[in-house]
């Protein structure tokens, strides 16, 4: 039989051509190529604007072939919400982890979602502070064991995991809110969505958009990754409830 | 069964996680103990040749490390 080789699958152009620091079985590394693939997909490298958090991602603009600027902790939705208005022909976005976003930075994203900034929000929920060796987020689980933490996450000390999803689909200016996660081939697919979606929400000028996804840390969890990706599946999952918390009406309908 | 697809593994990007080793619904993926990537790591391999190319290999790589490709029969008449 005749036969041609057809390219199924390969590495998305808007990835640069280092290896990333990520420890091996990382999610991030996974979050990374679901956003690289849909901006080569829409098209939109050349005119996205990336801002990169203080977490393990600080050096995302590293691995993404296309601008990108580094906010200090916390403080990416406030950097964002400055270039999108000086520059509403660009498309950006920020990448923060949950420390990142829902620790020093709540306040920050509270705010841009709330003014219903037209950007785009990658927030990685892994349950723990990655870089800094593994102290309790505030999406930590109830009895998690982290360096802060060595006896479990006690809720009557440290307060329950917070969901920001839920929180954000609160507020008036946002325009889609949802939650995925990254433990397996089928969720990752339903992510990808999310992500164009996200982006799309942004290109129409919907409002504030964000993409949380549920992802894994087994360096600081001290498991293997695929017994990682299976605690996000077992443990994370029922706290952290995947799901649509808003979508604007526009976007419904959207095949993508 | 004459091939119907196969994936090429990065060996400058892969680190040996295993996680598109436990994700192949054919079985035909392992670390390769014999070799190191320039990073150290042992990079994933295909040990048998029953791969459909379905994909799900790369859609779980954390590293962009898996090109996958498929027969494509001057007519298509699979799928
Ligand atoms: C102002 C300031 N406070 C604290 C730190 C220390 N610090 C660095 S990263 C980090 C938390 C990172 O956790 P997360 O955002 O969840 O990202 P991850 O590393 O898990 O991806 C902290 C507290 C800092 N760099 N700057
Ligand atoms: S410390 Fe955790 S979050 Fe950071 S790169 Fe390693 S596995 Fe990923
Ligand atoms: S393409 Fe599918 S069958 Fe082939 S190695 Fe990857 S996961 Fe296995
Ligand atoms: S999933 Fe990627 S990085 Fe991990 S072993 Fe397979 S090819 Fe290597």
């Amino acid at each position: 039989m005749v036969a041609t080789a057809e390219v199924i699958y390969q590495r998305p152009e808007s990835f640069t051509e280092v290896h990333t620091h990520y420890c091996p079985g990382c999610t991030h590394g996974v979050a990374h190529r679901l956003v690289a693939e849909v901006i080569d997909e829409m098209g939109l490298r050349e005119k996205t604007i990336g801002v990169a958090p203080v977490g393990c991602s600080v050096f995302a603009y590293r691995y993404f072939k296309m601008d990108f600027v580094e906010a200090a902790h916390g403080r990416a939705p406030a950097m964002a919400t400055g270039i999108k208005r000086v520059l509403p022909d660009r498309t950006v976005f920020t990448y923060q982890g949950d420390g990142d976003l829902a620790s020093i930075g709540i306040a920050e994203i509270m705010h841009a979602a709330g003014r219903g900034e037209n950007i785009t929000v990658i927030f990685i929920n892994n349950a723990i502070y990655g870089m800094t060796g593994g102290q309790m987020a505030p999406t930590t689980l109830e009895g998690m064991k982290t360096t802060s933490s060595p006896l479990g996450r006690d809720v009557k000390l440290a307060g329950y995991p917070i969901r920001m999803a839920e929180l954000l689909s609160n507020m008036d200016g946002s325009a889609y809110i949802v939650r995925r996660s990254m433990h397996n081939a089928a969720n990752v697919r339903k992510s990808k969505k999310a992500i164009r979606l996200a982006f799309e929400a942004q290109e129409r000028g919907l409002g504030f958009s964000l993409v949380e996804l549920l992802s894994s840390c087994p360096t600081n969890w001290k498991l293997t990754p695929q017994e990682a990706l299976d605690f996000v599946g077992e443990k994370m999952v029922p706290v952290f409830p995947l799901g649509d918390y808003k979508v604007h009406p526009t976007l419904e309908n959207l095949k993508v | 069964m004459a091939v119907t697809g196969w994936i090429v593994v990065d060996n400058n990007y892969c680190k040996g996680c295993s996680l598109c080793v436990e994700a192949c619904p054919q079985e035909v993926l392992a670390l390769d103990m014999e070799r190191l990537t320039p990073q150290g790591y042992h990079p994933a391999k295909m040990t048998q040749d029953k791969c459909t190319g379905c994909g799900i290999c790369a859609v779980v790589c954390p590293d962009a490390a898996i090109t996958v490709y498929r027969e494509k029969p001057e007519k298509v008449t699979r799928r």
